[in-house]
């Protein structure tokens, strides 16, 4: 019994995590794999995801501070940034890689800049209501298969 | 395989099993390893046996180590340590399994890359399950492609060679290659779907200008008087079962041709080889018995041979053009012509006998039916050396067409054998149909599973072989050890595969070795020159290809003399296995460039070229074996004038400098090189 208000509490984080944009069906194709055998599955995912991004966005930001701007070497970072993003479903952070992309492949450097920041905030937010997410759920306990929100 | 985590004991199971697509062992490469786990899992739902790992040179190790380990490749397209098209190439030629890509590119250029270099889906990621539900139907067809493949004794390209020698012998002169190529390529494309899906069977039969063949038409012809020589009544003197008009009809245009350019071609220098450009080789046919004798007569033939193959053929056709081929020439060709015996499986009697008529023998028979027109397999010396716009429809298995310096020379040899030395040819667009050449193409098993290789292989071999019985490694030319043939990797793609694939490890071994052998070898100069030239002008120089496939003869035939088969074969096999490998695409050009880069590090001359040239051919996954564009060989610098007095290399090697770039499409049946980066 106890447990319903914050599985109720739970469902709303996820709910809004959807309505705002923050992530996509993608990530509900993650909740279905997600079964006995790997019940924290998506929580792993996440996780080695924010993992192995940040390394990412490390080295991007190392790229941006030498100028001139290695416009083929961000643009390759920001694609395999983009790659994992788009696996677990981040939507808005996705949506800044494109942005960032597109500045790279016009040279923009300050659009560049720019768009990075931008990301940089995105993911930030991402991260942590994610964090807050799982932390909830595991405090919840194993749930049943993850409903759409829709 | 550090990083490759086996989900469970590979099901070593040859057929599919009871709870198929239960079980389907899949290997998937991404080096991101969110992607990574995530396909892991969703796979792994889907009742599949996984195998991750994050690097493609792991992968690469992980299906060595299991050849029959996998039935299934998924990997991304971009990836740190190695392109994920260059993996995809590689394990087409090597293990032959299907290879999806993904990628979260989507771009239309990317997903085409995907296509031509033989991927058999393209996913866009995010990937998701409904997509991976279904990869076994890519197992499944694979599979069936290539037990067609087999049933049609690895000729499927032979079909569409067949078709597209028709299809060459409308084209007169180089003039039309840019027409004849794109019809070649739809054609070639029809053809290679056609041969995916029907057996060659299906299509119409090919009709092999044998010798004998080829003397009984033009006696009737010559009965007849040319002038009124109609193939109703040509078949009707023939009286040949089985023949049809059409194959008459088109045989007969083929031969007007070659007289006509015999008796146009006296002006040039060409000897009797080159002019006939679609050479319709009547004289040749002659000759080619004449020149098998020689040619069999042991290592001296191809000289001899070709000398008498000239003359013969001179003699034949018009009388006018002396056949001034050099010997020189001819003996390369005739050095070519062994690869280019195609002989799938009909090589080893080629390669046995020593018979005069080896070269035709093996062509006929074996040559694969494609050989309709023209080109009475002669031993295919086509000479067609300096001939403009020959036209060689060489269905000859020994297809030496020595096309090379024949301008637009589209000669669709279907030659196992191609030695279509079409190098010197401009838009030589030698389908080479090559059987023998397809080995090389295998590579590109993207699509057909191994069969292709393994037939090609023998033909190569044999037809290598069998074309080089009579000459013999004495020859210089054939200086090519056969020890390319071991050095290649055995995995299934005669020499292909291993010699195209970037660090394949016989890589280096070919190098050496051609580059010894053709230095060494006279012969082989101007073959490689050949080959060279064709590769630098045209990127998918199918030269290439069977100069990748050779290699892999030598393995095989391990009687193939020498060297010469190497080159030739791997000039055959290259052509071919483009061809032939309808989906495999890399595998001829990876082939031929493997062959070929091998060479360039070692030989600065004529190896180079080709291997570079076979790096850079943009050969589209759809390896049409048919050997088709040829590289242009500078008409000013073919053979023609040469030859009667240099020896083919030296022209071959003037004609280097000279080359034009030449439009080759590499349509090999089915295969289409693309891109094969090395």
């Amino acid at each position: 019994m106890e447990r319903n208000p914050m599985r109720r509490q739970l469902a709303i984080m996820r709910k809004s995590l959807f309505d705002q944009g923050h992530l996509d069906e993608q990530f509900i194709e993650l909740e279905e794999l997600q079964d006995d055998a790997n019940p924290n599955f998506v929580e792993e995912v996440v996780a080695l995801y924010f993992r192995d991004s940040a390394r990412l966005i490390l080295n991007m930001e190392q790229a941006l501070e030498g100028k001139p701007f290695d416009f083929n070497k961000l643009d390759g970072y920001m694609h395999q940034f983009k790659g994992s993003s788009t696996s677990i479903g981040a939507k808005k952070v996705k949506a800044e890689s494109t942005l960032f992309r597109e500045y790279c492949r016009s040279g923009n450097a300050e659009g560049c800049v720019r768009a990075f920041q931008q990301l940089k905030k995105e993911y930030g937010t991402l991260r942590k209501k994610l964090e807050a997410y799982f932390q909830l759920a595991r405090q919840t306990g194993p749930m049943e298969t993850a409903s759409r929100p829709k | 395989m550090s990083s490759a985590s086996s989900s469970a004991a590979w099901k070593s199971a040859d057929s599919v099993p009871d709870q198929f697509p239960a079980g389907l062992r899949v290997l998937v490469v991404d080096d991101d390893p969110t992607c990574l786990i995530i396909l892991e899992k969703m796979l792994r739902t889907c009742s599949y046996e996984v195998t991750k790992c994050n690097r493609a040179e792991t992968a690469l190790a992980i299906l060595r180590e299991n050849k029959n380990g996998f039935d299934i490749v998924i990997s991304d397209v971009h990836m740190p340590d190695m392109d994920g098209f260059k993996l995809l190439e590689h394990i087409g030629l090597e293990m032959d399994l299907p290879v999806i890509m993904m990628s979260a590119d989507d771009g239309k250029h990317v997903v085409m890359k995907g296509v031509t270099h033989g991927a058999c889906d393209y996913l866009i990621k995010p990937v998701r399950m409904e997509a991976l539900k279904n990869i076994w139907q890519h197992v499944i067809r694979k599979r069936k492609n290539g037990w067609k493949d087999l049933e049609q004794s690895g000729s499927v390209e032979e079909g569409d060679r067949q078709q597209k020698q028709s299809e060459d012998a409308e084209y007169s002169s180089s003039a039309n290659e840019g027409n004849w190529k794109s019809s070649k390529k739809r054609k070639d494309d029809e053809d290679e779907t056609e041969d995916r899906d029907d057996t060659s069977t299906l299509k119409k039969p090919r009709v092999v200008w044998s010798v004998e063949l080829h003397q009984q038409f033009v006696a009737a012809v010559n009965q007849l008087g040319i002038d009124k020589a109609v193939p109703k009544k040509i078949l009707e003197l023939m009286n040949v079962p089985g023949l049809t008009r059409e194959n008459v009809a088109s045989h007969l245009q083929k031969y007007r041709l070659y007289l006509r350019r015999l008796s146009g071609v006296s002006p040039h220098a060409n000897n009797s080889f080159m002019n006939p450009q679609e050479e319709t080789f009547g004289p040749l046919s002659s000759v080619s018995g004449l020149d098998l004798q020689a040619l069999a007569a042991g290592g001296q033939l191809p000289a001899q041979c070709l000398a008498t193959l000239q003359a013969a053929a001179l003699g034949r056709s018009t009388a006018k053009s002396s056949i001034p081929m050099p010997l020189v020439d001819q003996r390369n060709i005739f050095s070519f012509e062994n690869p280019k015996l195609r002989f799938g499986e009909g090589q080893q009697q080629l390669m046995n006998t020593n018979k005069p008529i080896n070269l035709l023998h093996g062509i006929p028979t074996t040559m694969e039916p494609k050989q309709l027109t023209t080109s009475q397999s002669i031993g295919n010396i086509n000479m067609q050396v300096a001939s403009h716009g020959v036209q060689s429809s060489q269905n000859n298995s020994a297809l030496i067409n020595m096309q090379v310096a024949s301008h637009g020379v589209q000669s669709s040899q279907n030659n196992s054998a191609l030695i279509n030395m079409q190098v010197a040819s401009h838009s030589v667009q030698s389908n080479q149909n090559n059987s023998a050449l397809m080995q090389m193409g295998q590579p590109q098993f993207a699509r057909a599973p191994r069969l292709p290789l393994s037939v090609g292989q023998p033909i190569i071999s044999n037809g290598i072989a069998a074309s080089y019985n009579p000459v013999p490694q004495s020859s210089s030319m054939l200086n090519f050890p056969m020890n390319h043939a071991s050095e290649l990797p055995g995995n299934g793609f005669p020499l292909g595969s291993t010699p195209g694939m970037s660090g394949c490890t016989s890589k280096g071994t070919f190098q050496e070795d051609f580059n010894s052998e053709i230095k060494g070898s006279v012969g082989f100069m101007s073959s490689y020159d050949i080959f060279n030239n064709l590769n630098q002008h045209k990127p998918q120089n199918w030269e290439l290809q069977n100069v990748g496939m050779t290699f892999d003869d030598s393995r095989h035939s391990n009687s193939l003399q020498g060297n010469l088969d190497l080159s030739q074969s791997v000039l055959v096999q290259q052509g071919f296995s483009s061809g032939r490998m309808s989906g495999q695409n890399r595998s001829a050009a990876v082939v031929s460039k493997a062959m070929f880069s091998a060479g360039d590090s070692t030989e600065p001359g004529n190896l180079l070229n080709v291997s570079q040239h076979l790096n850079s051919l943009p050969v589209d996954n759809t390896i049409r074996v048919k050997t088709e564009s040829v590289a242009d060989v500078n008409s000013d610098n073919l053979f023609i004038d040469h030859f009667g007095q240099e020896d083919l290399m030296s022209a071959l090697l003037k004609q280097q400098q000279g080359i034009a770039p030449a439009e080759n499409e590499f349509d090999f049946d089915g295969y289409s090189l693309d891109n094969i980066q090395v």
